[in-house]
């Protein structure tokens, strides 16, 4: 009762906060604001504009994730398989059926939705450990099909859009700003489809089966079931995400299936913060700045004067990534969203604390508090 | 008939070098249920190395490629050793946290090489006999094949005689049966768990050695692919059993070669359709006990 309680109290906030955000996003394009060191151009140009859209893909396709990692606790290796269908299904189905934008954008998703019953079927027979090596193998499958057809998904070349059949208002330079809203569109959407899973009865269940599923079949409901339901969920959604790639990069490359994009994105989902939609976009967003900043930074003369045993190192930007995910595992458990969130908590009782002298009031409200958060950080 | 044979034989061959990779794994997995997305980085590591030794020595004769395998296997079991202390003990029990620093750590390590020795692959010299081949029933065979073959053998052989009658090898069954009850009895199993992860280290710094004579080259991304290959072969032999292990190797390669060959190279797919048909058929593997 008393969580449910203080969970009513804090949503309006959140959720007013949420969606002034997504005006604010929204607005951007209008508006002239330079961050030098961050943005490469004001915000208005097109400059700043790729980025930022490459930085609500990469944040929706680590929320995709989080699904499956925060919500059910499911490792999988093979994510970049959705994502690659997406892209590759819309670029396939405008280029070879001749179909129009919105047409191609249903076929990608529907191949999407048939990749992952298909694969989802046979991974959940394991789960764990075993599961994330199936996955991996999967999207190994799908990344050598890719490479080796090259008649139809152009191989090594990559495969470009035929904007034959996509609406003028989306292709070209002077366009970036309609991909940037239609990008912004998929986001929303996106986040809006793991609220939702994440507040259902089948987010629930998968919750619960992440955290003892023996106790879930004992009580007579389908583990697998509301697994398999998530992961279909997760792999729509990043096809979608694919299909937003696709027109925002007017292309694809076979990295969009690799075993490195599934990387990427859990990289960008435990930076952020496992279980926490928050944390999946500000991973996301600081991933793909961060990426960007280090590949300038390489290319420095700071860098190229230093010795080698520092220059080497450090002109590698994946290093640094490497290296500054294996401290967030080891020394930063809940990632950026879980530490913020736990400081916030603590804060908050410290203050509710100094109000009550009363020490039982304080206990009930860090219960009601902290029960969502440790349900959520827990995976 | 001649290429039946030769195809069989490479297969082998192919699966000799599974081998090498995929026992680490399987070890490290039934002992500790740590995957370790890192074995890939130590086989580069072993091959980059060995091929340094070689290249300074003479890297044409026997004895410099001895002394590279020797160093291969001696660099991988210490990566790993220093992997297992600093990255893998301080997570005990959090397998998942435990998966994700191999995967930092195998992406940080791949990016290193590349700085370190280029992207592009170096291709490498070996003694004369390896680059021949050897006739068997009119199929003739690179001796490249051989001697992998003589590796994984030579590995399987000790590692057989290592854990049945050793006291290590005997904790570090009886720790992948019960580990529970092993610690109970009030052995340490960390020595056990470092022990396994040098042991596992040295079989993929060797691996890597051979590999990049298999190859022909060495590269940054060497251990990546044989890595999934690797991961298919531990799922389908059963994760934790060396000797499923052993026979998956050799199915999967045979398997693989005869689909590249007669199916036009449809190898690396008809391998994925096996593993689906295995874990749909029997989901703990062929020679696995129940998953974990």
């Amino acid at each position: 009762m008393n969580a449910a309680r203080a969970a009513a109290r804090r949503l309006p906030l959140a959720a007013i906060g949420g969606v002034a955000l997504v005006v604010l996003m929204a607005c951007l394009p209008l508006l002239n604001i330079s961050i030098p060191g961050v943005l490469p151009t004001p915000t208005y140009q097109p400059g700043a504009l790729a980025l930022l859209s490459l930085a609500m893909i990469f944040a929706a396709l680590a929320l995709t994730y989080n699904m499956l990692l925060g919500t059910s606790g499911m490792l999988s290796f093979g994510h970049a398989l959705y994502f690659g269908a997406g892209a590759y299904g819309l670029g396939i189905a405008l280029e070879n059926l001749g179909v129009p934008l919105f047409p191609g954008v249903f076929i990608a998703l529907v191949g999407g939705l048939i990749i992952a019953l298909v694969t989802g079927v046979v991974a959940m027979r394991v789960s764990g450990i075993p599961f994330a090596m199936v996955t991996l193998a999967f999207a190994q499958a799908g990344s050598v099909l890719v490479r080796r057809n090259s008649a139809v998904t152009g191989g090594e070349e990559g495969l470009s859009l035929n904007t034959e059949g996509v609406p003028d208002w989306l292709v070209g330079v002077a366009d970036t700003r309609n991909l940037y809203w239609a990008t912004l569109l998929v986001l929303v959407i996106v986040y809006l489809v793991a609220l939702w899973v994440d507040r259902s009865r089948l987010g629930h269940l998968a919750r619960a089966t992440r955290e003892n599923e023996l106790r879930v079949r004992v009580l007579g409901l389908e583990p697998n079931r509301a697994r398999l339901i998530v992961f279909v969920i997760a792999a729509v959604c990043a096809s979608l995400v694919g299909v937003a790639y696709m027109l925002l990069q007017s292309g694809t490359v076979p990295r969009a299936v690799s075993a490195d994009l599934t990387i990427t994105v859990l990289v960008i989902v435990v930076l952020g913060g496992v279980g926490f939609r928050w944390g999946a976009i500000v991973g996301g967003v600081i991933y793909t700045l961060l990426d960007q900043r280090l590949t300038v930074l390489a290319n420095s003369d700071v860098i190229e004067s230093l010795p080698s045993v520092l220059r080497i190192p450090l002109s590698e930007p994946l290093f640094i990534l490497g290296t500054l995910f294996i401290l967030v595992v080891m020394f930063l458990p809940g990632g950026i969203a879980g530490t913020v969130d736990s400081r916030l908590r603590r804060w908050r009782a410290g203050r509710a604390g100094a109000d009550q002298v009363d020490g039982s009031a304080v206990e009930r409200l860090e219960d009601a508090d902290a029960e969502p958060a440790r349900e959520e950080a827990r995976s | 008939m001649s290429t039946l044979v030769l195809v069989l034989l490479t297969g082998i061959g192919l699966g000799a070098l599974y081998f090498l990779v995929a026992s680490g794994l399987s070890l490290i997995y039934g002992l500790m249920h740590v995957l370790n997305f890192a074995h890939g980085a130590f086989l580069t590591f072993g091959a980059f190395i060995g091929w340094e030794v070689a290249r300074r020595l003479d890297s044409t004769s026997w004895w410099a490629f001895a002394v590279s395998i020797l160093v291969g296997g001696l660099v991988g079991a210490g990566v790993a050793a220093l992997t297992e202390l600093a990255l893998i003990r301080p997570l005990y029990e959090r397998h998942i946290e435990q998966v994700l620093v191999t995967v930092g750590l195998a992406f940080a390590a791949v990016a290193l090489y590349e700085g370190i020795w280029g992207s592009d692959p170096i291709y490498i010299s070996a003694p004369a006999w390896m680059k021949e081949t050897t006739s068997v029933l009119g199929a003739s065979v690179p001796n490249t094949y051989w001697v992998l073959m003589l590796a994984a053998t030579a590995l399987l052989i000790s590692l057989v005689v290592f854990l049945r009658y050793t006291r290590f090898g005997t904790i570090i069954r009886a720790g992948v049966e019960n580990r529970a009850m092993v610690t109970a009895l009030g052995i340490d199993v960390r020595t056990a768990f470092l022990l396994v992860f040098a042991i596992g280290g040295s079989a993929a710094g060797v691996g890597g050695v051979l590999a990049a004579h298999y190859t022909g080259y060495v590269s940054a991304h060497l251990g990546s692919t044989l890595l999934i290959f690797a991961f298919i072969v531990t799922v389908i032999g059963g994760l934790g059993s060396l000797p499923g292990a052993a026979i998956a190797s050799v199915l999967v390669a045979v398997l693989q070669q005869f689909a590249n060959y007669y199916m036009g190279g449809t190898g690396d797919i008809i391998v994925v359709v096996a593993l689906a048909g295995v874990l749909l058929v029997r989901p703990s593997g062929l020679l696995g006990r129940r998953f974990a």
